[in-house]
């Protein structure tokens, strides 16, 4: 493996914290992220040097914190391929992203009888807005369907669009089956048919390299959180020429440009998109998360979890009694969901965690598609670049006894 | 091996072998709980005779804390009053797993209890609960 992972591992305290008596192993990376000091002290280093509001007054302090808060949009937008901040307004995270679409796109300009396609993988963030948003505008709410393997069929999402279709959102990497989706391939049909790209990529950013441009969606989702940064601060991109049209549904200060007693003009963007004090030492945290990744290099850290995938499968295909619900390898990101005869998945990584191994275990908030699989819940590991190969093993003997106390 | 703080021989013993499983015949109530947050759901079904819970059986899907949890309160309950039944709070489950649970595996645990004193209270023979708190 190209990464250092042991250099890594040191800029992570948590990693050496014990739980239960042995050293964490923390496999629940899709669900949120463990921090570097880098990100940890640029939060302490803004509260203690740097603290004021950005984008008011013309104090020192003030402009300090708009400079750092306004630099962190440029390296979030660097680091996706964005071509200006007005590309990037950040919010809270990926489902506010969602929201920001369904609200000020979707209650904007869909009609009786357009079509919002999704597909069947969704996790809850991008399945409730458009049924919500679908229910009040009534639009009609269409599912791409899943091959046997746990992809995306694509050639029924091109039987299922038409000049009826006008928005097309998909998860870039899903979270229950860590199915990579070819989101470019399914935008060039949603733009075929003139409908507009969104893709959540809640996943995909933190774990691979993303260019928007090369994409081609129109929007993009994402949180800081699940990619070293802080809680409480996410990103939307949105073509610059889409961001500019685009109508705020937040309402509040520091989005205007002039206000009267019966009116107001919007800020550009994405300042029209931030209203009220945004989350400015998370915002910088974003950055300096996206400044950890850079250095280390995004396409290493993917063949990195790519290999501790690959090295887990080779384990787990001869586990007996386990299932696994996970596309060909090729197709699948660091994240494994399974099964395991007799147990329960809850029971499963309570398990696991008294050996210190911190995995997930429920219905990943993709409940339709438990449904749809016939299961109510499975367990999940999810890597990052501080995993290694070791503390799969140590999860695997985990796996072996907790199956071996409940047969 | 430190499994022992969770799934401790008891818990265990009770889940592969749960007391008064299955399915009671002319039941006076029938009620089941669930829990959609795990997909657990337990079927209840219970007999009364003169206030006094005479017979109690209980089936269905769930973890382990679940179901040995509600197995052991069959144990307990039968043959109690319904009024001593129903003054039964989360902490009288907890003592009874002699473990310590966070609030979500909590739930587990006190799915049958809420199940059951629902069900004693209800005046329909059958009835369900979903337990969210």
């Amino acid at each position: 493996m190209s990464l250092n992972t042991e250099k890594i591992r040191k800029d992570f305290p948590i990693l050496k914290r014990e739980i239960n008596g042995n050293a964490l192993v923390y496999f629940d990376n899709a669900s949120t992220s463990q921090k570097p000091q880098s990100v940890i002290d640029s939060i302490s280093s803004f509260y203690t040097n740097s603290n004021a509001n950005v984008h008011r007054g013309t104090s020192t302090l003030s402009e300090e914190a708009s400079e750092l808060y306004e630099g962190a949009h440029r390296k979030v937008a660097d680091f996706i391929g964005a071509d200006s901040i007005a590309e990037i307004a950040f919010t809270n995270n990926t489902t506010e992203s969602l929201n920001l679409i369904a609200y000020s796109w979707g209650l904007n300009n869909l009609r009786k009888n357009d079509e919002v396609v999704i597909t069947r993988m969704e996790h809850h963030s991008n399945l409730i807005p458009w049924q919500q948003i679908c229910n009040k505008t009534e639009a009609q709410l269409k599912f791409i369907e899943l091959n046997e393997d746990y992809t995306l069929n694509l050639e029924k999402a091109e039987e299922i669009m038409s000049s009826k279709t006008k928005l097309v959102s998909a998860v870039h990497v899903s979270n229950s089956l860590g199915t990579i989706n070819d989101v470019k391939t399914l935008g060039k049909i949603a733009h075929d048919n003139n409908a507009l790209m969104v893709v959540d990529g809640a996943q995909s950013a933190p774990h691979m390299e993303i260019d928007v441009k090369d994409i081609d969606c129109d929007f993009f989702a994402f949180s800081g959180h699940k990619m070293l940064g802080p809680t409480g601060i996410g990103a939307l991109y949105g073509k610059e020429e889409l961001m500019k049209e685009l109508e705020p549904f937040n309402f509040g200060g520091g989005m205007i440009s002039e206000v009267d007693y019966d009116s107001a003009k919007w800020n550009v963007s994405p300042w029209k998109f931030e209203a009220g004090t945004p989350n400015i030492a998370q915002g910088i945290g974003f950055g300096e998360a996206v400044d950890y990744l850079s250095n280390v290099g995004m396409n290493k850290i993917y063949k990195h979890e790519k290999e501790l995938t690959k090295y887990a499968l080779e384990v787990l295909e001869n586990f007996e009694d386990l299932r696994m619900y996970i596309p060909p390898l090729e197709k699948l990101a660091g994240i494994i969901s399974f099964t395991m005869e007799g147990i329960h998945p809850h029971d499963i990584s309570a398990l696991v965690d008294e050996e210190g191994v911190a995995i997930r275990g429920g219905h990943h908030c993709t409940q339709p598609l438990m449904k749809l699989l016939g299961i109510d819940a499975t367990a999940r590991a999810s890597f990052y670049l501080y995993n290694t190969k070791e503390e799969i093993d140590i999860f695997v003997e985990a796996l072996k006894k907790a199956r071996d106390l409940f047969k | 091996m430190n499994t022992d703080t969770i799934y401790r021989e008891n818990i265990m013993e009770h889940y592969k072998n749960p007391r008064n499983y299955g399915r009671l015949e002319n039941a006076d109530i029938t009620f089941t709980g669930e829990n959609p947050l795990c997909g657990d759901k337990l079927v209840y079904t219970l007999k009364i005779d003169n206030k006094i819970l005479t017979d109690i059986m209980f089936e269905g899907k769930g973890c382990a804390i679940s179901l040995a949890a509600s197995s052991m309160l069959t144990e307990k309950i039968k043959n109690l009053a319904v009024e001593e039944i129903k003054a039964l709070e989360r902490s009288d489950i907890l003592d009874m797993l002699k473990i310590s649970i966070g609030p979500v595996r909590t739930k587990c645990a006190i799915l049958g209890l809420v199940t059951v004193k629902c069900a004693l209270d209800s005046s329909e023979a059958e009835g369900s609960i979903e337990v969210k708190e």
